[in-house]
């Protein structure tokens, strides 16, 4: 069935269309409703589109880097500037998709798809959303958790802050096909350290939810201590509580919840 | 419903079609334009037979909105070789084995030129990372792989 594609000059008048059609959905790179379509999404009637400059601006200057939600990971891997995201963008699709995959899109991408996200949510990220009430900046978690009923909103941009170290952010995605796969667990880590101890750690983990989650228990046992092997060892034991995995194809919910703990020890311990 | 013209250059000819809403590039260069070079697999991005070049960059076809592309230059599989000669890839794919059914070449070809369009001497790795997008069932790659090193380097294929 034929969709009614509208392009609009500026994001707000996009979202606009959005917010007024609940079966509008807006398309960025298209890995995820071209997809849809292609499979005969019938929910989809109309496709919106923004050709806004903003949306695809990159401010990686600062402390605080913004990514307007048509960014490609491609252009990620492109600026130096955002080392510390290189590995979650490589480390999704091949690179015809990472031409055409965007930051916004990957906010709205399942299991086990999504990785970038993972690493924003441990980045403590915020989602600048557009809708019919104006815009706002939503946190991540926040966001995260209304995804389901976030049709009718635009996301603009997300930012967050640098890391201070390239050792405070680490991240890691265990898929069965190297170097392209789905993701069995995908684990973010972001662990600021203040003296010798941690404060403000963040631990995010994909495919272990429906949707990307915090493993605050593993974070709790990080707080306040130094990263040593005692540490470690007690946050990889904590790192399945709270979770919810599935089965799928790629691996079942038992392999994930035996898995997430090992591979959270390794990230934790700097091993490859 | 009407229909959206489109028009953009389609290995390096103007083309000028009439689209529906919502039809992608693939269905767009093999039902409107009869180039039959890209092939459909998967429908979802997980294959890569269907990529072609917009603007010099690796693309999908199938994902991709046929209207986006107005005004711009997609480049195929039919667009490859050079007057009756083949492209070098094609040679090198063919000395070195690397199509049994064929139907993972098209993209396979794209991702390569695509590759040393940017870097015309990749290491392995690089090659290996350039078509990691593209399934290819029969060949358990090391063929195509080193097909791809042989254009790069002029080497001599393992």
């Amino acid at each position: 069935m034929a969709v009614t594609v509208k392009t609009f000059a500026s994001a707000s008048e996009a979202a606009g269309a959005l917010s007024s059609d609940r079966s509008a959905r807006y398309l960025g790179g298209g890995t995820l409703v071209m997809r849809a379509l292609n499979e005969g999404d019938v929910s989809i009637s109309t496709v919106v589109r923004a050709s806004d400059q903003a949306l695809t601006r990159i401010d990686a200057s600062g402390p605080r880097i913004t990514l307007g939600a048509g960014v490609t990971f491609a252009r990620v891997l492109a600026e130096r500037e955002l080392g510390f995201l290189h590995a979650p963008a490589r480390s999704i699709g091949g690179p015809a998709v990472r031409n055409m995959g965007t930051v916004g899109g990957n906010l709205f991408a399942q299991s086990p798809y999504g990785d970038f996200t993972v690493a924003l949510l441990a980045l403590d990220a915020t989602v600048a959303v557009q809708g019919s009430f104006g815009s706002r900046d939503i946190p991540i978690e926040e966001f995260l958790q209304a995804r389901e009923r976030q049709t009718g909103t635009l996301v603009l941009s997300v930012s967050c802050t640098r890391p201070t170290s390239t050792e405070a952010f680490r991240y890691r995605k265990i898929a069965r096909i190297k170097p392209k796969g789905g993701s069995v667990i995908t684990l973010a880590a972001h662990l600021p350290i203040s003296g010798d101890r941690i404060a403000g750690a963040r631990i995010a983990l994909g495919s272990m939810a429906p949707t990307q989650i915090r493993a605050r228990a593993a974070e709790r046992a990080l707080e306040g201590r130094s990263l040593d092997a005692a540490t470690i060892a007690a946050a990889a034991s904590a790192a399945t509580e709270g979770t919810s995995p599935y089965d799928n194809a790629l691996g079942s919910a038992w392999y994930r919840r035996e898995i997430v703990g090992v591979h959270l020890r390794r990230l934790l311990s700097g091993q490859e | 419903m009407s229909k959206i013209p489109l028009q953009f250059r389609h290995n390096g000819r103007d083309v000028a079609i009439f689209v529906d809403g919502g039809t992608n590039l693939l269905v767009a260069l093999r039902e409107l334009i009869g180039d039959m070079t890209p092939k459909f697999g998967c429908g979802q991005g997980g294959c890569g037979t269907c990529s072609v070049l917009i603007d010099g960059e690796l693309h999908l076809s199938c994902l991709t909105l046929a209207e986006t592309v107005t005004g711009r230059s997609i480049e195929t599989l039919d667009g490859m070789k050079q007057g009756p000669n083949l492209h070098p890839l094609q040679r090198a794919f063919a000395d070195n084995f690397a199509a049994q059914c064929g139907y993972c070449t098209p993209g396979m070809l794209m991702a390569a030129k695509a590759l040393l369009d940017r870097n015309p001497s990749p290491s392995r790795d690089e090659v290996i990372e350039a078509i990691s997008g593209n399934i290819c069932r029969c060949t358990g790659y090391e063929p195509i792989i080193n097909a791809i090193l042989a254009v790069a380097g002029g080497r001599a294929s393992a």
